[in-house]
């Protein structure tokens, strides 16, 4: 690892100003050190924003439920409101990683990342999240811009995710058996008006799969979507799934998804 | 005075590993030491035009930087292979050389270069990116069965082939075949695995510029192996000029056998550079640049009638060496796998052909089991398969063609001494409730699964020695093992051996047999292993061989301690020797029953002479002390067997395999201690699975390892195993007084055919290779539906 200037500031102000083009914010660092290990990364300075009180926290109002850029998936998963208000999302960040993965690694981390194989990206979109920034607030289908891609300008910073609750929810991931990342991971949001099938491991980046999420708007059950194709064309590709078997996990597990709902 | 061997003792080690207190290579630091850092090939095959290190020399920090160059001008030798294989043909084989940083050519991704020492590790690192390396890169070989068709990739090596050796005789078997009623034949690949030790290969070296002596402390299984290679092949420094240590070592299966080019290299350059040197590697290096295992590709066949006798067996294999030989490289595709490819069966004629290639690939080496659980998986697929063609039940094809007299001279090498096929099968089939699969499959069923059972029974020839037979066979030393014994004169004993402990628990198995010999507490007993300084010498630990082999050296000296301890007992109690007996620590008087406990007559031993009561002790003809040795060298190999029985369920969707049930029944004749048996076979049984599931190395066609991180490779983990049920059966070893046989390997060995004859019996006799991963899985499962409907 390059030797590096560590900042710890205590409030956004501050972390944004030491912001530049060769920083990077550090929350649970679950990627970046790991990169600046493995010599993938080098900055200048590490922002560690963990002592920033302010982004840390769950708040559930009516309609919507706010988790603060460093909350622990740890924390996310046990939290007795996340799990009264969208269970989904508390069984997802339960199923991220491992149980040092969930101790230390951050939604914020997460999405500001946009691994394509990342859990909480589907979330984000399925739920019509919210994400406030230090500038401003960006809702997730403009977010996620593509691999590793976010539309986050540099120096900007996510302070907090605000999800939308939906009627009934669900997320299954068929887990990469080496690393456990997402070879394909499904939330289902029905909301009041639509359901959302968010996508995340399929392709590139997190996406909203339109026919299924069509079908099921119109028709919410497993007979709906029964014997429709999901397209292996656009999907990736490696030594760990083909297309074709992407493709057919994604089918698979939109069923259990509204199976479990 | 209950015997220990036999019981449950906990182990002594645990409290140091458990509390953090064990002292690895990688905790051991010396004042002054310098930080090395190795170049490496990024390319598998190119050639080196230049290698200019002018810039890392000026970088902050670096002490030096060496390279090819430097170490061939210093002749220092090279990496070796331990053991000489002869082809069909009689011709030698053929071994490229394997110099310790690669000057002309680099054969492999991970192959050192050069090397950069530096203050720091930081600096080790800047300086090492500061190397300029000027490659020409070549066309790689990687794939085995197009090896003998490509480049060559050393000079002097036709069509990259090391050997094609043969063990049989092609004439009988062809006789056999003529005679068959069915020819059940299987193409196989045993997939290639990274072995994984749980800590990564490290050395410290601290040169004395006085004595001239260079102290290695290293991650090894046989430090007085690597001595001997280092100092007879590698010319590093005289032998009683270099002490090497193998402190704590978390973990080898067969990986850290080897001496590898960092070990070397460091020697070499402590001595160059005056400094101490510590070198580490990462995670990445280990997968990169660890021996790996397996790697065959195999068509095999087996002759037999229609009611289930087998009359005859070939086996043609290809085996990836990698890109160098290296020490069990070339036997373990050839005297540890073709000696036990007609398993536990009376196989008429047999024979295996296997042709050993170089690839740009890490090396391939032994890796627990090393060549015994390839010829496992072969065999015992070709017997499923066998039993599924001619319609008969799996266990009664075995039963039908087990020996049931022993000794079993077996077809190709061995005589085994021990064992009792018939009653180790029918012990696993009632513990796994085999009667009860059908109903079980039917549940599956109606839950819309796939239920699969497989049966495996193997032997092996494990405790590797004899060092007459190993010798005959190729194998470039003696393979006994030796022991000391140190009868303090307050009481406590040493007792050194040459086996090295890196998991085994030999802490406390040794101790447990010592303790029961010399009739004292197991606690006065300290096991002192694993450096070179201690000890008298050692072939050290793999092949299953510590207690076979090296527990038994302790016993034979505790033995001639007992053996003493009567004359000087005899003599302290005033009777002739042959009325003296020896039991649970004491030496008795026969007709007084007058006693000397075995710590009053070593105290003695150490204070011959007379002063007042005292008498001296020592007899004539005896030396004062009480210390012994023995070099151990037993008559056979040790032959456990077993069988063992799985059960899994597939779900069609998605692929997966679930381990439902793991049954194994072993034959490890005498057992020591239960509770530690029974973790190597656990620890044994989930490396076969992830064999059999999980593990996939895979190197794309231009030799750069795409799995060489846990993010890509599957590392079997709690989950994905069921709790194994275990049982035993113990028939004797008639080879050593102790009646043990080896138990370490055998869990590797036994279970990858086991797991993968029952995914395949849940696929319908379907074959896919392994690892029998998820999509794989799924592949099968659609075919199958496929022909389902087409039959219907």
């Amino acid at each position: 690892m390059k030797s590096f200037n560590y900042h710890a500031p205590k409030d956004v102000k501050d972390a944004t100003k030491l912001a530049s083009s060769s920083s990077a914010f550090l929350a649970g660092g679950m990627t970046t050190i790991p990169s600046m290990k493995l010599g993938l990364a080098s900055y200048k300075d590490v922002i560690d924003i963990k002592n920033i009180k302010k982004l840390s926290g769950i708040k559930v109002s009516g309609k919507t439920v706010t988790i603060g850029a460093t909350t622990k998936h740890a924390e996310v998963a046990a939290s007795k409101d996340v799990k009264k208000a969208i269970p989904a999302l508390a069984k997802l960040a339960g199923n991220i990683g491992d149980a040092q993965v969930r101790n230390r690694g951050t939604i914020g981390g997460s999405i500001s990342n946009n691994d394509p194989s990342a859990c909480y990206p589907s979330a984000c979109m399925a739920l019509n999240a919210v994400i406030h920034t230090s500038k401003r607030k960006i809702d997730a289908d403009k977010f996620f811009t593509g691999m590793f891609e976010t539309a986050l300008k540099s120096g900007e910073l996510v302070e907090a995710v605000e999800f939308e609750i939906p009627e009934k929810a669900d997320y299954q991931k068929h887990p990469n058996p080496a690393s456990r990342y997402a070879i394909i991971g499904v939330f289902l949001a029905k909301h009041k008006k639509d359901v959302n099938v968010a996508v995340t491991g399929a392709k590139s980046c997190v996406y909203i799969d339109k026919d299924l999420s069509k079908k099921l708007s119109s028709n919410f059950s497993v007979s709906a979507i029964e014997g429709m194709e999901v397209k292996s064309s656009g999907m990736n590709s490696d030594m760990h799934a083909s297309a074709e078997y992407r493709a057919n996990l994604v089918s698979l597990y939109t069923k259990k998804a509204v199976e479990a709902c | 005075m209950a015997s220990l061997v036999g019981s449950r003792v906990e182990r002594k080690e645990d409290t140091r590993f458990l509390q953090g207190k064990g002292r690895y290579t990688a905790d051991i630091n010396i004042a002054n030491q310098t930080y090395a850092v190795f170049v490496r090939s990024p390319h598998a095959r190119a050639k080196i035009k230049s290698v200019d290190t002018s810039k890392a020399l000026k970088s902050s920090g670096v002490v030096g930087v060496l390279t090819g160059k430097e170490i061939a001008e210093d002749k220092i030798g090279g990496l070796i292979a331990g053991w000489a294989i002869r082809s069909e043909d009689g011709s030698e084989m053929k071994v490229p050389a394997n110099p310790p940083l690669a000057k002309d050519i680099a054969n492999f991704v991970g192959e050192p270069v050069a090397v950069v020492f530096a203050e720091t590790l930081d600096e080790a690192k800047e300086g090492a990116e500061k190397v300029k390396v000027d490659y020409k890169v070549l066309k790689a070989v990687v794939d085995p069965a197009e090896a003998m068709k490509s480049d060559a990739i050393h000079d002097g090596v036709d069509k990259n082939l090391c050997y094609d050796w043969l063990l049989g005789d092609r004439k009988a078997v062809d006789e056999a075949f003529a005679k068959a009623d069915k020819i059940i034949k299987v193409d196989l690949i045993n997939n290639r695995l990274v072995p994984n030790a749980m800590e990564p290969r490290a050395c410290v070296v601290d040169y004395n510029t006085a004595s001239e002596e260079i102290t290695l402390y290293t991650t090894s299984q046989n430090p007085h192996l690597s001595r001997l290679v280092m100092s007879a092949f590698g010319g590093v420094a005289p032998e009683n000029k270099l002490r090497v240590v193998a402190p704590d070592v978390g973990g080898g299966f067969g990986s850290k056998i080897n001496v590898y080019n960092e070990e070397i290299v460091c020697s070499w350059a402590s001595k160059k550079i005056e400094r101490p040197i510590k070198w580490v590697a990462e995670r990445t290096e280990s997968f990169l640049t660890d021996t790996h295992g397996r790697d065959h590709v195999t068509h095999a066949e087996l002759a037999v009638t229609n009611d289930g006798k087998f009359l005859g067996f070939k086996n043609e294999t290809i085996a990836n060496l990698g890109a160098y030989a290296r020490v069990f490289g070339t036997v373990t595709p050839t005297y540890l796998f073709g000696p036990c490819a007609t398993g536990v069966y009376v196989i008429p004629a047999a024979y295996s052909n296997v042709k050993a290639v170089y690839t740009n690939t890490a090396p391939v080496d032994a890796y627990r089991g090393a060549g015994r659980p390839e010829a496992t998986y072969t065999i015992e697929r070709l017997v499923e398969k066998a039993a599924l063609e001619l319609g008969m039940d799996k266990t009664e094809i075995r039963m039908k063609n087990f020996p049931t007299q022993f000794p079993f001279k077996q077809t190709l090498v061995h005589t085994v001494d021990s064992g009792d096929y018939v009653a180790g099968l029918e012990k696993a089939k009632q513990m796994a409730d085999y009667s009860g699969f059908e109903a079980r499959r039917k549940q599956s069923e109606a839950n819309g699964k796939l239920r699969g059972i497989g049966v495996s029974s193997y032997f092996e020839a494990c405790g590797i020695a004899p060092s007459a037979a190993v010798m005959s066979l190729g194998c470039g030393v003696g393979l006994w093992e030796s022991a000391e014994v140190r009868f303090n004169p307050t009481g406590q004993i040493s007792v050194f051996t040459g086996a090295h402990s890196h998991g085994q628990s030999h802490d406390t198995t040794f101790a447990q047999i010592a303790a029961d010999e010399l009739g004292v507490p197991m606690e006065n007993i300290d096991v002192v292993h694993g450096d070179t300084d201690k000890g008298t010498f050692g072939m050290g630990t793999y092949g299953s061989r510590s207690l076979t082999v090296g527990g038994i050296a302790i016993v034979n000296a505790c033995k001639k301690i007992v053996a003493k301890g009567k004359r000087v007992a005899a003599k302290m109690l005033e009777v002739n020797e042959d009325e003296i007996e020896f039991k649970d620590g004491e030496f008795v008087a026969l007709k007084s029953n007058k006693k000397k406990t075995i710590g009053e007559v070593a105290f003695a031993c150490y204070l011959p002479g007379q002063r007042d009561e005292m008498k001296s002790p020592i007899p004539e003809g005896d030396e004062p002390g009480l210390i012994e040795s023995s070099f151990f060298d037993p008559a056979n190999f040790s032959f456990p067997a077993g069988s063992h029985i799985c059960e899994v369920e597939i779900d069609p969707d998605t692929g997966n395999v679930k381990v439902e049930k793991y049954t194994a029944v072993d034959d490890f004749g005498r057992i020591v201690n239960p509770m530690i048996v029974e973790g190597q076979v656990h620890g044994g049984i989930a490396q076969g699975i992830g064999q059999a599931l999980h593990e996939n190395t895979q190197y794309d066609e231009t030799g750069q390892l795409m799995t060489a991180s846990y993010m890509d490779y599957t590392m079997p983990r709690a989950d994905n195993f069921p709790e194994f049920n275990l049982g035993f059966t113990c028939t004797h070893a008639t080879s050593n007084p102790l009646g043990v046989k080896g138990c370490g390997e055998a869990g590797a060995i036994a279970s990858p055919p086991t797991v993968m004859n029952a995914v395949i019996d849940a696929l319908g006799g379907q074959e896919i290779s392994m690892p029998a991963t998820a999509e794989k899985v799924w592949k099968a499962c659609k075919t199958m539906k496929k022909s389902n409907a087409k039959a219907a």
